[in-house]
């Protein structure tokens, strides 16, 4: 890279706030062996040693779940009747890397076809063929590396289990080619406060170890920072920490009251939440205690998981969803394969048809977490569509001992029976990336589809403003907990549409406190109004934008 | 040939975890053991892979197999490891 011909830049999607400088580490694909197969027959023994031999070593480095994953994938390397299949298919003639493929495509087959707790095992198997056919094939090792230093973690997409599995200490900042901005790298990598650029044409083309400077304010990733992106760096945390000196609770000018939540998705992250001044959880993504295992977790861990959660929170506000697995987030136990269209199938609540034992040991698990530590969670489903779904749910959770319970608001459906839905339940959480994936019709996943899943887009506000109105109507808490209550602009039109609590990472609390300050209840009502007649989302956020106080346009760069 | 019938005590039956267990317990033995259910093919014991194959659940009686001089005290240790409830050792 030539440093006198200027700095070269990469474009993307970002999502967050930072502008980090660092060195970047890869995870790689999984490897795709050429037709003429390959690798030496002396190394078939060898590589399956090394990789046995570094999983090893890495189930003793963690702990937990990740621990009991990376232990038994490690004895799968190690397996005695794997490497015999794969020597007696080398002594018929096959090259190593075809052995390996096909002797685990073999117990794939024999796990899968066996279903239940062994076809879970089969992400475990490929892996354990990923990286054996990597080191036979000299290429790198597929899945994120182990961060020795802080890193930008580069990836051409990340799956939720790899980023679950991330050593967050160490990560600087996550840049993926593929990917889109409310994709989960993007959500997870927000939540924890981690800058994040999606998108990014070319930034697989860069050797390990480059020093790049990654902004999510302007999706950039620049090569060869100098002092000056440096400067910017430390001048981007100055200001983020002056915004984080305004730690009162949230309220618009003129003293409407407007909660400012976090979003979590384990006890570890509500530890850290609980250490920035926020008014309770908004949003606690439970699935992810699922996430990169094999089974579900046992009643007596989850007990213990959302105690941790309502204790860093004792006698506030934490509202807890149910498991939301499927589409984008499979789980082995639970996901039917093969579903043709996932996000319209069978995830969120609609688990209940095939799986009922999961939410109700998880409902009974949110009511014990109760009694053990006296604070409520506000329990409530996602991906309900009818009324009678709403209804099912409440009295599932209340004969579990749950006492508040609310469902999500994110199928159309559901917005536009708002008010037949808050007859049956306590509160609704609009979750605005869903919801603008299925009134956009397009899938948030499509990373090319991001301007028809603006969230600025009239039709999605327009559910909101319906589902705000019915939960004014029923003086009931509606909330927003998707990407879009992170938007400190967007943030002030939801006030102003009738929501009564934004919930966001952590990270973009600040701003949002900023920006909501700012601004009188009948500014936001205005900049509402505004919004939902534009033409179309580009047009809603610039006429917004327009009405913004001088200030706040300076202060947060917009 | 020595042999020795065992009910597997693991609640979740052999697979995962207790799976694990006994295929390294079968591994360190230094000598070849079997296992299989009863009326069904052997497999390599000291193989997860294969031990998870067959899927024996809680209660269902697997059957050891072993040669030679130590076989009796290989198949006795492995016998006692069947018949612990290994998913409960957590």
């Amino acid at each position: 890279m030539s440093v006198a011909a200027g700095r070269r830049t990469l474009a993307g999607v970002g999502v967050g706030r930072g502008l980090v400088v660092g060195p970047i580490a890869k995870a790689y694909p999984s490897p795709v062996i050429p037709p003429q197969g390959g690798g030496d027959p002396a190394q078939l023994g060898p590589a399956f040693d090394q990789v046995a031999t570094s999983l090893q070593a890495r189930a003793q480095a963690a702990t937990g779940a990740l621990a009991a994953v990376l232990g038994a994938t490690a004895q799968m390397a190690a397996d005695p009747a794997l490497r015999a299949e794969a020597e007696q298919r080398v002594a018929a003639g096959e090259t190593p890397a075809e052995a390996v493929d096909r002797a685990i495509a073999r117990f794939v087959d024999m796990f899968t076809a066996a279903g239940g707790a062994l076809a879970e095992r089969v992400t475990d198997l490929r892996s354990v063929r990923d990286r054996v056919v990597a080191v036979l094939l000299d290429l790198d090792e597929p899945g994120v590396p182990p961060l020795t230093e802080p890193s930008i973690v580069v990836a051409a997409d990340l799956a939720p289990a790899d980023t679950a599995a991330l050593d967050v200490r160490q990560v600087l900042a996550i840049v993926t080619e593929r990917g889109g901005p409310t994709g989960h790298t993007a959500i997870i990598a927000g939540q924890l406060g981690i800058p994040c650029v999606v998108r990014t044409t070319g930034i697989m083309d860069l050797e390990p170890g480059t020093e790049v400077a990654v902004d999510a304010v302007t999706g950039t990733v620049t090569l060869d920072p100098g002092p000056e992106i440096r400067e910017q760096s430390r001048a981007r945390r100055a200001a983020a920490v002056a915004l984080e000196s305004d730690t009162a609770p949230g309220a618009t000018a003129d003293g409407h009251a407007v909660k400012l939540m976090a979003n979590i998705g384990t006890g570890k992250d509500a530890d850290r939440a609980g250490a920035v001044p926020t008014e309770g959880v908004g949003l606690f993504r439970t699935e992810v205690l699922y996430l990169g295992r094999a089974t579900a977790p046992s009643q007596a861990e989850q007990v213990a998981e959302y105690s941790r959660v309502l204790r860093a929170f004792a006698g506030g506000k934490v509202v807890v969803r149910t498991l939301d697995a499927g589409a984008d987030k499979p789980l082995p136990f639970v996901t039917q394969a093969g579903e043709e269209n996932p996000a319209l199938g069978v995830r969120g609540y609609r688990l209940v048809r095939s799986h009922p034992e999961l939410l109700d040991t998880q409902l009974e698990a949110l009511a014990r977490a109760q009694a053990e530590t006296g604070t409520t969670p506000w329990v409530m489903a996602p991906m309900v569509t009818t009324p009678a779904e709403a209804r099912d749910f409440a009295a599932r959770a209340r004969a579990a001992g749950v006492s508040i319970v609310g469902v999500m608001i994110e199928v159309p459906a559901a917005a536009l029976r708002a008010r037949e839905i808050l007859a049956e339940v306590d509160f609704v959480s609009v979750g605005t990336n869903d919801l603008a994936q299925y009134t956009m019709a397009s899938d948030r996943l499509r990373g090319e589809l991001a301007d028809l899943l603006d969230p600025w887009q009239p039709a999605v506000l327009d559910l909101v403003d319906s589902t705000a109105r019915a939960g004014l109507r029923a003086r009931k808490p509606v909330g927003v907990c998707g990407e879009s209550a992170s938007d400190p602009v967007l943030a002030l039109v939801l006030v102003g549409l009738g929501v009564t609590s934004l919930s966001m990472s952590v990270g973009a609390i600040p701003a949002v406190r900023y920006a909501l300050r700012h601004h009188t209840s009948a500014e936001c009502a205005t900049m509402a109004a505004t919004a939902l007649a534009a033409q179309s989302a580009g047009e809603g956020r610039a006429a917004v934008v327009a009405l913004l106080h001088p200030d706040v346009r300076e202060t947060l760069g917009v | 040939m020595t042999e020795r019938t065992v009910a597997i005590a693991s609640a979740q039956g052999l697979h995962a975890r207790p799976a694990s267990l006994f295929a390294q317990a079968a591994g360190a033995a230094g000598i070849p053991v079997t296992i299989a259910k009863t009326g069904g093919s052997p497999v390599n014991a000291a193989s997860m892979l294969m031990v998870m194959t067959l899927s024996a659940a809680h209660g269902e009686e697997v059957v050891l197999t072993a040669d030679g001089p130590q076989a009796d005290d290989v198949l006795d240790s492995l016998v006692g490891l069947l018949a612990t409830d290994l998913d409960a050792e957590v």
